[in-house]
């Protein structure tokens, strides 16, 4: 039994945190997801009211109310982009946390079981062949506007993907040694599962999870875009933008503040994703030149 | 061949069978009652009637899901509830300027990323090669209607070189239509091409370090010879599937740039119909884009075989 257990692929949280750690792009990206989820739980001591209408301020210049100006209402921008980090962050996490939970339990299911396997690849093939956002701002609208629904909407396209990840990891680690030993000594099946062969799967569903959470930021953001996200009261940068479209020509700026920011937030989950499979594959790091 | 080729048409019928049963509960099984919901608010009972019965709503469930699919497969996706049109004709009326701008988008992406994705594999752990990867990461990264708006800004609103917004048709003339959608296809590719790239680098590394590359450079044949010649082609498999699969991406993209830039095309049509309810255009698109998408991706595993003899099916 010792020796099974020993045989058992240790989890890759330790070293992983240790090579972060030593990371300087991975801190800076740590850093600045810090700040914004600060950001987002402080708001309203960071911030003003992002609700408050001023027409008589409308697209006003920067001043000492409104630091980054006023929109087309005379809402103050600032104070829009600030709460606004509350509804991407809590998509963007949302649909990694449902995505993973629902991804590996069927991604498990499909791998083990052979006819279930066969039933589930039809399935997300089927689920993918309809293009990811056009499922979503479909599931969006149908089921009217709020917070649940875009995380649902978005969650739904991006199961499939993650699905068939963890079943091919897990066709993969049940052939290995240490699983059909435990098999033939009679582990039952949810001990097996949960000490043999989700191990292995952890490391792509935890970089796939970083690339979901990151293009259901994209996601939210394009919903709130076209107008079928949350309501367009609820400050969302997504939202920002759409409202900013009218007077484009004459205030880019309002354009720009909610695109930078979504971008930097996009890119610091994508770099971290990159960085995680770069240090989970090391297969990456050693190649020959030319 | 031919028997690959059939056989996988085969095996797409099931998936299409799939999509189709999704888009329609997806569609019909919604909360509330669409006849009133179409209606309005000031609608007799004696009109909502009508609409139900124009739109068999009063059928069971599998009943309509059986008409609809049988007419889909004869072209026929019903009408448009707001503009009485059928869906097949609003699609074909808007075909042109997606299709322009798809075609436009992949030509720029694959003249932007191939090379890049060659000289990053070629100049490996170098600072081009981190400078193409920083670049490639950032601009997957920025939504593609950050980079549209950006692009409009820069190169319509200051520079005034291009259109800021709309479609000119090719009967107009091809340059103007070129115009009018140098920006949208810019935009699309940017985001498009960070993904093509990536992979040629990681497959253009993997076929660097075999056997055959040593023996070329052994034999003194020219750098760009071997990377072109003997490295490019053999890593072109995982670069088209990715094309293929990032198909899906591009025609995401493609509904959210049009309407960033205003181009009458199938996005805009679907977006429109979404925002309208009108559920047999949303419907009706949703599966036109589908089966696009299932046919490109037979296309591209077709295209497997002239790049690698041992595919045969």
């Amino acid at each position: 039994m010792a020796i099974i257990e020993s045989a058992v692929p240790s989890h890759p949280v330790g070293p992983l945190l240790r090579h972060m750690g030593r990371n300087r792009a991975i801190t800076l990206c740590c850093l600045f997801l810090i700040v914004l989820v600060l950001l987002a739980i402080f708001a309203p001591v960071v911030a003003g009211d992002p609700l408050k209408i001023d027409p008589a301020h409308r697209l006003s210049s920067p001043e000492a109310g409104a630091i980054w100006g006023r929109d087309h209402l005379g809402r103050d921008v600032f104070a829009r982009a600030v709460y606004g980090t509350r509804v991407s962050l809590l998509v963007g996490f949302s649909v990694a946390i449902l995505t993973t939970v629902f991804g590996v339990a069927i991604g498990v299911y499909a791998g083990l079981s052979r006819i279930g396997g066969a039933i589930v690849m039809r399935l997300t093939d089927a689920m993918m062949a309809i293009p990811a956002i056009l499922l979503a701002i479909a599931f969006a609208s149908i089921l009217n506007a709020g917070l649940l629904t875009v995380i649902i909407a978005i969650a739904i396209p991006e199961i499939p993907r993650m699905v068939r990840l963890v079943r091919s990891v897990v066709l993969g680690v049940r052939s290995q040694p240490h699983v059909t030993a435990a098999i033939s000594i009679g582990t039952s099946g949810l001990a097996l599962i949960w000490r043999h062969i989700l191990p292995g799967t952890m490391g792509p569903v935890l970089v796939q999870a970083t690339y979901a959470c990151a293009s259901a930021i994209i996601a939210s953001a394009v919903l709130s875009f076209l107008g079928v996200g949350i309501s367009p009261e609820v400050p969302s940068w997504g939202g920002m933008m759409a409202d900013a479209r009218s007077t484009f020509r004459v205030q880019p700026v309002l354009m720009l503040y909610p695109g930078v920011l979504l971008s930097l937030l996009v890119l610091a989950v994508n770099i971290l994703g990159d960085r995680l499979s770069d240090t989970l594959d090391p297969r990456k790091s050693r190649r020959t030149s030319l | 061949m031919l028997t690959y080729l059939a056989g996988r048409i085969a095996s797409a019928v099931p998936i299409v069978l799939l999509v189709a049963i999704f888009i329609f509960s997806l569609v019909n099984l919604t909360p509330g009652d669409p006849a009133v919901l179409l209606a309005g608010d000031n609608a007799t009972p004696a009109q909502v009637e009508v609409i139900r019965e124009r739109l068999h709503l009063d059928q069971p469930l599998p009943t309509r899901f059986v008409v609809w699919a049988g007419n889909a497969l004869r072209l026929d996706l019903g009408e448009s509830i707001y503009s009485n049109q059928p869906v097949t004709k609003l699609i074909a009326q808007r075909l042109e300027p997606t299709f322009v701008l798809a075609i436009a988008t992949l030509i720029l992406t694959v003249v932007i990323a191939v090379p890049l994705g060659v000289i990053a594999a070629w100049k490996v752990n170098t600072w081009i090669d981190r400078g193409i990867m920083a670049f490639a990461v950032l601009s997957f990264s920025v939504p593609v209607f950050v980079i549209g708006y950006l692009l409009a800004y820069v190169f319509a609103v200051q520079l005034k070189w291009l259109p800021v917004q709309g479609y000119v048709p090719l009967a107009d003339g091809i340059l103007a239509t070129l115009r009018s959608v140098a920006l949208p296809a810019m935009a699309l590719a940017l985001v498009f091409a960070a993904l093509i790239a990536r992979v040629t680098r990681a497959s253009m590394l993997e076929v660097l370090s075999e056997n055959h590359i040593r023996t070329a450079r052994a034999k003194g044949l020219s750098t760009r010879r071997i990377l072109v010649i003997h490295a490019l082609k053999n890593a072109g498999v995982p670069v088209i599937t990715v094309i293929g699969i990032g198909f899906a991406t591009l025609i995401g993209g493609v509904v959210v740039t049009e309407s960033v830039f205003n181009i009458p095309g199938i996005g805009r049509l679907t977006v429109d119909a979404i925002t309208r309810r009108d559920y047999p255009v949303v419907q009706g698109v949703i599966l036109f884009f589908s089966v696009l998408l299932i046919l490109i991706n037979i296309a591209v595993d077709m295209s497997y075989a002239l790049f690698d003899p041992r595919v045969k099916g």
